[in-house]
């Protein structure tokens, strides 16, 4: 008992808590992937990956298995050191974002007061790995498709920062177990739908808010409709051209686990992160893990939700040209997202902050 | 505290070594990667500090967004690397005083405002852990909105009038250049859109 509080246990105990959900973020990364697939052909009316193992579920892991054996190379023109850099720097922004993600009641490895600005910092930087992985490829096509994603990716930043401010105003709090907490008992409590009765009539101005930052993360990750920075018709394959092996593994890794975090971000700040679209009451009497557990299976449920519909958009959606990605971005999402930040802000001050 | 002491000398010595590299690198996109790297060691020592708000600030204006339009335009530039060495001896008495001149400024000012201003009272006005009731977040917005309110609006005229210049500077319409209207498209109904003519056998279609 006193050995877990000591420094040297406080340690273990935190790398033993990272390390499960690292581990268990890769294998759900790994079915995520089958299931993206499954979805893009199911669309498509194909079959998909259906070879290795049983409904080719394990398709990832023999993908994984090819990238591993493949061999490195680096092009001679390459900035060597900042060509293996970037995928890294990818890889651990995206990890390190589900650092404060509150995937359950008390698992969470985090819980910082400013986890969302956090995140936030985190998805900004996440250009880094594919500006520096562009210019580091010492090539045309790269180039590119890395200056391409800096400009989309800075500008679809501010209309996400507008629409965490609306939730912030909301939820008069910037840490995630908070912003979760206070969307408890009902869907009618999700900022979403305005964030509880009281405030119904704010379901005009967050629900759009809602699809605005669910369009604005298909953006911030690079997936279509807004993949220009590897539009495959126009680049090739932008940024990771030159890439091969286990650097493009780990970009490739980075891209759907931010894919995930964006889901769970919008879960979070939008559907009521762990709670139920019910009042849990029934809750109080059970156990601590299993409430845990309880919320663990709504917090998936929901991530998993807006992933499909990520994933359909994917299939659905043909890809924007760039001008009017830029169009969209400044002259739609952010005079939009600006108005609503002063409209929800009045609400509040009209309505003495919910009480 | 023993964990925050090797944190702190940690992250200074990276910024330390970070800062330095960025004047010492040859090649200017790594000098802005290293600038980069300064950045995120300093948000590092804000949060050390108890200022998790600034930290978090930091990481998102000044990496998040100005540092990549910094390296959007670096890489573009052709720089002749080995012109820009060239002046570098000449140079230097000049660039040492200089820096040795801001290396006084930033000592004295720093220990007047630590000695006798406005930082005088306070041990780490920032901190938010024990004994502190409320997060730093809270404590910035009650000072911001209500003692510096005049100075934080004027800071955003200033940035109002900084963006239009902007947009007055960029901002040209190219007679001849055929623009999209996507309102102009999207208003476009078969009526606006297209004529049906019937034309007679022999003639073809007239203008």
């Amino acid at each position: 008992m006193d050995f877990w509080t000591t420094p040297i246990g406080w340690t273990i105990l935190t790398v033993a808590h990272i390390l499960a959900v690292t581990v268990s973020l890769l294998l759900i990364v790994a079915f995520i992937i089958y299931g993206d697939r499954k979805i893009f052909a199911g669309v498509q009316a194909r079959k998909g990956p259906n070879v290795v193992g049983p409904f080719g579920l394990l398709q990832s892991f023999a993908d994984l298995g090819k990238f591993l054996v493949k061999e490195l190379v680096i092009p001679a023109g390459a900035d060597k050191a900042v060509f293996l850099l970037a995928p890294l720097i990818s890889v651990t922004l995206a990890f390190g974002g589900w650092a404060v993600m509150p995937i359950a009641p008390g698992w969470g490895i985090s819980d910082i007061n400013v986890g969302i600005l956090y995140l936030f910092a985190v998805s900004s930087m996440g250009v880094y790995g594919i500006i520096m992985g562009g210019w580091a490829s010492n090539s045309k096509y790269p180039f590119l498709g890395s200056l391409r994603s800096a400009a989309q990716m800075v500008s679809y930043e501010v209309s996400i920062g507008f629409v965490i401010i609306t939730v912030i105003l909301l939820a008069g709090s910037m840490n995630l177990n908070q912003i979760t907490e206070a969307q408890a008992g009902g869907f009618w409590n999700w900022y979403m739908f305005g964030g509880g009765l009281d405030n119904l009539p704010l379901i005009l101005i967050m629900f759009p808010m809602g699809v605005i930052f669910f369009i604005s993360g298909l953006a911030e990750t690079n997936r279509p409709p807004f993949d220009l920075p590897e539009a495959e018709s126009e680049l090739v394959a932008g940024y990771a051209v030159e890439y091969g092996s286990t650097p493009y593994l780990l970009f490739y890794l980075a891209e759907m686990l931010n894919i995930v975090l964006m889901s769970g971000l919008m879960a979070v700040l939008f559907l009521g992160g762990w709670h139920a679209p019910w009042p849990a009451g029934y809750l109080e009497s059970w156990p601590a893990w299993l409430v845990s557990l309880h919320g663990l299976f709504f917090f998936a449920i929901k991530t998993f939700f807006v992933f499909f519909m990520n994933a359909m958009v994917r299939a659905i959606v043909p890809r924007y040209r760039y001008d009017q990605l830029m169009r969209l971005g400044w002259k739609v999402f952010l005079p939009t997202s600006l108005v609503a930040v002063a409209v929800v802000a009045g609400w509040q001050v009209y309505t003495g902050f919910g009480s | 505290m023993a964990l925050q002491a090797i944190a702190f000398y940690l992250m200074s010595a990276v910024t330390l070594v970070a800062g330095f590299c960025v004047v010492s690198a040859r090649n200017p996109v790594h000098s802005v990667l290293w600038l980069i790297l300064a950045f995120f060691s300093a948000a590092g020592l804000f949060v050390l500090l108890g200022a998790e708000f600034l930290a978090m600030l930091l990481v998102v204006v000044y990496v998040g967004a100005v540092a990549v339009l910094f390296l959007f335009v670096v890489m573009m530039l052709d720089v002749d690397f080995t012109a820009l060495r060239q002046g570098f001896a000449r140079y230097m008495p000049l660039g040492l005083v200089i820096g040795a001149f801001l290396a006084a400024e930033m000592i004295l000012v720093s220990t007047a405002v630590a000695t006798r201003g406005a930082a005088k009272d306070n041990d780490t006005p920032m901190a938010s852990g024990a004994g502190v009731d409320i997060s730093n977040v809270e404590a910035i917005g009650r000072v911001l909105y209500t003692d510096y309110i005049y100075f934080f609006q004027a800071a955003g005229l200033v940035l109002l009038v900084a963006m239009i210049g902007a947009i007055v500077l960029t901002l040209r319409h190219k007679p001849g250049v055929k623009r999209q209207i996507i309102m102009d498209q999207v208003l476009r109904t078969p009526a606006t859109g297209m004529t049906i003519v019937n034309p007679k056998p022999g003639e073809g279609i007239g203008e």
